[in-house]
């Protein structure tokens, strides 16, 4: 029976491993042939092989020499940082208003933040255009956080409200009677055991930052504000008759780097079940 | 320490729902209090409006003597210990219990020395550097009572402490949490809705009902004299037999039989103005095995014959239970105590069923007729309607 159900799972095994590569494969080919097109040299860019023929750097140390890249990933980093820790300090306080307190409103407010999450986007460019254009918001740092903050709070209020549900309500009484002021319960109790819930919503809202296209190229006309995939869009070679395609391959990867550094860093405090063992056995 | 003092405190929700009316309890410093209740009673609305999680609508509630409606739950200087212990599961089981004094910003050395004292009397000791996901649930349940008495609060207050732990650790706790209560001699409320965890415990026990108190006294004084049905029914395990009679003139005509009421309890009855229908309760340790009885001792009493449907020996005695034909006692307030019980179907056949405890010498056997005895004095007559004890006396 046991070589039976071992047979079994190996065979099971198998086909899961199967499966498993070929969704792999199919997500991360276009990574890969974007890594290897960015080690290219100029004269095999074309050459139709996979594996580059000669290894080179000279795409990564040109893009590092351009303002025009490494002042568009100072913007890009400042911008998606900003807006990634207002949007989780005015989510979570929301979030936990939402959970816990019952105030006139609340599911309107609950309505609100969602049809915002719905709208479309582009829809809201020319309005927004005209807007920050009579407020001398176009092109600086606010006029692109205020518009990500507006559009990752929904995500960040719902995504919080949810794990704050799930922190037994008889905790935060406990802490009461232990003499806490409800300021210190939420601070020493309730904000810590949140603490995955809050790392899961800044690596979503920050890579909705990061990844932004539609607003950045929008709202933004020179390298003073202007982010990564927008810098990358204007990319050309040193000269007319050049293809920037090592270079735009090159500030492809460089631009994913932050976004796994972020979700490595956060992913260990994320941690499953913190609350168990709070109440009951 | 502290004496608590709550006057008509009523508990009204916005919706309209009354969960506490006029409650007047008077817990004297250093009591240990126990509120009882089927579920839905109020008895824990009334312990969170005491803790100060729940406002009072109406009343007032006194800590040593001084008004504390408005004052939140944190400078009232009672600790709590909930039904779910409510540990902070980030912390360890030193940190757990250290959270109340770092909050009142007690020095480093004596944190320490209050939470190792604390875990010397729980006997927590080895188990100070782990977090609760690790416990048993006996342990978690003592670190819940450890974060409560480091900070030597005026009263304690406990929300059903021992109904998540299985039946025998709960017997255990149960000891522990009363030793306890005795070494620290700090007040205690204690709610739970074990009647034999209410008989235990307490010092006075209060029962509700529908939010409002039933009942104050000692458990045994509750016990010998319940003021009425619902009071009698909930205490006493196995509870009271209730048997719906007819009295006229002293004579009591029920499916035992007539029996001829002694003088006590007539007199009793014709002062409380009894009705021609009333409900006799009688304790099951009142029966007796007639064989049993010594002659000079059966003429006070009252002997029927039955067949016994179940006998169960526990050893040191025996239950045995009869179904007698007649119709069952009803009232509004047997209803509600059988549905509280879950017995509500169970007991559905018809006729009245009847346990009595007799003694282990008996040879009275399953499906067979026995003679049965039982004292004629310790009846108890309840009102039907009002559910009000007829032979209720003070003493």
């Amino acid at each position: 029976m046991a070589g039976i159900g071992g047979a079994e799972t190996t065979a099971k095994k198998t086909r899961w491993g199967i499966l498993n590569a070929v969704v792999v494969i199919y997500a991360l080919f276009p990574v890969l042939w974007i890594v290897s097109l960015s080690f290219k040299s100029k004269d095999t860019l074309a050459d139709g092989n996979f594996i580059p023929r000669s290894w080179t750097f000279d795409n990564y140390s040109e893009i590092f020499k351009t303002t025009e890249f490494v002042r568009a990933l100072a913007n890009s980093i400042g911008i998606a940082l900003i807006a990634t820790a207002v949007a989780v300090v005015f989510g979570t306080m929301a979030a936990y208003a939402i959970a816990r307190l019952d105030f006139p409103g609340k599911s309107l407010l609950v309505g609100v933040s969602l049809l915002i999450a719905m709208f479309p986007q582009v829809s809201l460019v020319s309005p927004l255009f005209e807007i920050e254009r009579s407020l001398g918001l176009f092109d600086t740092w606010p006029g692109l956080i205020l518009p990500y903050i507006t559009f990752a709070l929904p995500l960040a209020i719902y995504t919080l409200s949810a794990f704050f549900r799930e922190i037994p309500w008889e905790l935060e009484k406990a802490a009461k009677m232990d003499g806490a002021t409800p300021g210190q319960a939420f601070r020493r109790v309730i904000a810590p055991l949140a603490a995955p819930g809050v790392f899961t919503t800044a690596i979503l809202v920050f890579i909705f930052c990061w990844n932004d296209f539609l607003f950045a190229i929008s709202l933004t006309s020179t390298e003073r504000s202007r982010t990564v995939p927008v810098a990358l869009s204007f990319f050309t070679g040193s000269s007319q008759f050049e293809d920037p395609t090592g270079s735009i391959a090159a500030a492809a990867v460089v631009i994913t780097i932050p976004i796994i550094l972020f979700v490595l860093f956060f992913q260990r405090r994320i941690v499953a079940g913190l609350t168990s063992g709070a109440v009951k056995g | 320490m502290a004496e608590i003092v709550l006057d008509k405190v009523t508990k009204k929700y916005p919706d309209g729902a009354l969960a506490v009316q006029e409650v007047d309890i008077e817990i004297a410093d250093g009591e240990f209090i126990i509120l009882v209740g089927p579920s839905g009673c109020g008895k824990s609305t009334t312990l969170n409006m005491i803790a100060g999680l729940e406002d009072i609508t109406t009343g007032e509630l006194r800590i040593g003597g001084e008004r504390v409606n408005e004052r939140a739950p944190k400078d009232r200087d009672i600790a709590m210990v909930f039904q779910s212990y409510a540990l902070y599961p980030h912390m360890t089981v030193r940190e757990n219990m250290a959270f109340p004094l770092r909050l009142a910003k007690v020095d480093n050395a004596t944190v320490e020395k209050k939470v190792n004292d604390a875990a010397d009397i729980l006997d927590l000791g080895q188990h100070l550097d782990r977090k609760p996901s690790n416990l048993s649930g006996g342990q978690r349940q003592r670190v819940a009572m450890g974060r409560a008495i480091v900070r030597s609060p005026k009263a304690f207050l406990m929300d059903e402490p021992l109904s998540n732990l299985d039946a025998k650790l709960r017997v255990q706790m149960r000891t522990s949490v009363s030793r306890l209560q005795k070494q620290l001699g700090t007040t205690m409320v204690y709610v739970t809705h074990d009647q034999t965890e209410a008989m235990t415990l307490g010092d006075r026990v209060v029962v509700m009902r529908g939010g409002a108190v039933q009942q104050i006294g000692a458990p045994q004084y509750l016990y010998d004299h319940p003021a009425n049905l619902f009071v009698a029914g909930f205490i006493g395990s196995p509870s009271m037999n209730f048997v719906p009679a007819g009295l006229e003139n002293g004579l009591l005509r029920s499916p035992l039989g007539d029996i001829q009421l002694t003088d006590r309890i007539r007199r009793l009855v014709e002062a409380a103005d009894a009705p021609s229908e009333v409900i006799v309760g009688i304790r099951p340790e009142h029966f007796e095995d007639s064989s049993l009885v010594e002659e000079h001792q059966r003429g006070g009493g009252h002997t029927f014959t039955s067949n016994v449907d179940v006998l169960e020996s526990m050893g040191s005695d025996k239950f045995a239970y009869f179904t007698l034909s007649g119709e069952q006692a009803t009232s509004a307030e047997l209803a509600e105590l059988a549905a509280d019980s879950g017995t509500a179907e169970a007991s559905g056949g018809g006729g009245v069923s009847l346990v009595t405890r007799i003694d282990a010498a008996s040879t009275a056997k399953e499906g067979e007729q026995a003679e049965i005895w039982f004292n004629a004095d310790k009846v108890q007559l309840f009102d039907p309607q009002s559910g009000r004890n007829l032979t209720y006396t003070e003493d």
